[in-house]
């Protein structure tokens, strides 16, 4: 969890800084610091600045200054609206089914027993899967002629040559489960790595003092992972509303845009249609809307805490 | 009188020293068997029944509708490494992720023993700044990083999805860095410059040796994440002899009639090495979080 919690500057006792060593901590992280600036920071300035631009790569004679007019034609683009619906449909299924099945999962493979660390392996594997190799896996499951549903149909359950991703509905749940897959493992690795770090004297204590399994359940352990929890659950949902390449490539955004989010949305602006510069007006209306809702999570979990001390 | 004193005093103190780990703890709670099999099971089997379609898809004969690869072929695997371009594409995908596991281990090794070991001033907005990253969507990069590495003559070489990759996992591998050189006490460095030896020796034959699980663990998040990454690869690449894996199979996702078996085929070769790496790590990445933990 050092990644996820603001990291202390070392103890002045452990540093004893030597002469002319005054310069050195720059050095080390100019290389960085350069990258970070040309690839990551530059950039966001630029997309501010392409928003305001009639811009297509493919249409050069028609670019120039357009002022607001990216932003106007976005509040009345019905698929903008849309689509940040379903991101946001997407991104609270996802991560609490993602939540309580990875939390459950944890806390089983965080008990003693045979083939502890075969099952570990086994279960966290998805994680390193990408998405366009889940869509690939997931797409041989669903499709008609290679699926589950043709093994259904013999055996008399739904009919040959369905699919869930002509549905808008199930294509929908198709698309999570698919997600959840690799999703899971995410919060079972963070959450277990939280678990381990729990003193059994809690555990002890809360037996001497008759609490049950569930008890010490939502007494000890639950209130030890609320850090934890807070953080991955913010991290995984920026993930997940970030998360292009599963749905770029299993629904495309279809049948008939019902599983567009917003960073797809984008995507498609800049693969496909080539429009940068409404492309980039829907990249800035993403990062404040994602800026304004981490700070606002950040913040109601805080008072949340309070409230209970 | 004084042995009944001194003997629970001594099961105590063997209580408070003995190490937070289930494994060694001799009178744990153990969950009854049937609540830790039954969930493993259902898990489990959602986990590998899809690794096992994709298995038995590439190793079975085109219309055959066994659930079990047998008579097995190897007919897909040849179609799609030969035929559908997949040993160049295993190639790029190669030399794009170890480029990109190179330049993220050296540049975070630096910065993040300058984050562990001195005070500066800026650190504080440094840390700030790195976090912030990590909110920036890649989707949404697009747009931006495509120009600039048309600007810059990048555009439709694996250099455009190294330094991508690179900048995009560097912060977090830095924190991670950082998190893993502090856990080295910096006595063990102290001594060796009273040895004589200057900040770089002392690094070099004292920290590193000990930085090999975290080095082992940053590297393979870095190949990991390099090795899986489709969007900037298939914006900044267009020539089919400069795809990625994942490009490619993107590629055969949109044909019009997919050939399965070799589509199959194609994914169990993207999906072999990272799952390899990632069996090897895994351990390392719940401990590595751990300690962080402990000292965070």
């Amino acid at each position: 969890m050092a990644v996820l919690q603001a990291d202390p500057a070392p103890p002045v006792e452990a540093v004893r800084r030597r002469p002319r060593e005054r310069w050195t901590p720059y050095a080390l992280l100019a290389p960085t610091l350069v990258l970070v600036a040309v690839f990551l920071l530059y950039p966001i300035g630029s997309v501010v600045y392409y928003s305001l631009f009639k811009y297509n790569v493919t249409k050069p004679r028609s670019n120039g200054f357009i002022g607001l007019e990216n932003y106007q034609n976005m509040l009345s683009d019905q698929l903008f609206w849309d689509s940040l619906r379903f991101t946001t449909q997407w991104v609270v299924v996802e991560v609490g089914l993602q939540l309580v099945l990875g939390l459950g999962l944890a806390l089983v493979i965080n008990e003693t027993f045979v083939g502890r660390s075969l099952a570990r392996s086994l279960v966290f594997s998805p994680w390193a899967v990408a998405g366009v190799l889940t869509t690939t896996i997931w797409l041989l499951i669903y499709s008609p002629t290679t699926g589950f549903s043709r093994y259904l149909a013999d055996i008399g359950i739904g009919s040959y040559g369905e699919s869930p991703l002509i549905d808008s509905t199930s294509a929908f749940w198709a698309a999570v489960l698919a997600e959840l897959w690799r999703g899971v493992p995410f919060f079972a690795i963070l959450l277990l790595a939280d678990l381990q770090t729990i003193s059994q004297d809690l555990y002890e204590a809360a037996e001497v003092d008759g609490a049950g399994r569930m008890q010490r359940f939502w007494s000890v352990t639950l209130p030890h992972l609320r850090n934890a929890i807070v953080l991955s659950t913010l991290l995984r949902a920026v993930w997940e509303f970030n998360n292009v390449d599963l749905l770029y490539t299993l629904t495309g955004g279809g049948p008939g845009n019902s599983t567009m989010t917003l960073p797809l949305y984008v995507a498609r602006m800049a693969v496909d249609a080539k429009e940068f510069g409404y492309g980039s007006a829907l990249t800035v209306s993403a990062f404040l809307i994602l800026a304004i809702f981490s700070i606002a999570y950040l913040k109601l979990s805080r008072v949340g805490r309070e409230g209970q001390s | 009188m004084t042995t009944l004193v001194e003997a629970p005093a001594a099961s105590e103190r063997t209580t408070v020293n003995r190490p937070p780990s289930r494994r060694t703890d001799p009178n744990h709670r153990r969950a009854p068997r049937w609540m830790i099999y039954t969930p493993l099971a259902l898990y489990l089997l959602f986990t590998l029944v899809p690794f096992y379609w994709i298995l038995l898809f590439s190793l079975r004969p085109a219309g055959s509708t066994s659930v079990i690869p047998w008579p097995i072929t190897f007919e897909h695997y040849k179609t799609v490494w030969d035929g559908a371009g997949f040993a160049v594409f295993f190639k790029n995908s190669v030399v794009i992720a170890l480029f990109t596991l190179f330049g993220t281990t050296i540049l975070s090794l630096l910065g993040g023993y300058a984050l562990a070991r001195f005070r500066f001033r800026g650190r504080g907005a440094f840390m700030v700044m790195t976090l912030c990253t990590q909110f920036i969507p890649g989707a949404m990069m697009l747009i931006p990083l495509f120009d600039i590495f048309r600007t810059i003559g990048l555009i439709n070489t694996p250099w455009s999805i190294v330094v991508a990759d690179t900048v995009f996992g560097l912060p977090l591998s830095l924190i991670m860095m950082a998190g893993f050189i502090r856990n080295i006490p910096i006595e063990l460095e102290e001594a060796s410059w009273v040895d004589g030896c200057g900040r770089l020796r002392g690094f070099l034959t004292v920290v590193l040796p000990l930085l090999r699980p975290g080095m082992v663990a940053i590297s393979s998040f870095a190949f990991i994440g390099s090795w899986n990454n489709f969007l900037f690869a298939l914006m900044f690449l267009n020539d089919q002899d400069q795809f990625t894996i994942p490009v490619g199979l993107s590629y055969m996702l949109g044909e019009y009639s997919v050939d399965f078996g070799a589509l199959a085929a194609g994914g169990v070769v993207a999906v072999v090495p990272v799952v390899l790496v990632f069996a090897y790590v895994q351990k390392f990445l719940v401990q590595g979080l751990s300690a962080g933990a402990v000292k965070g």
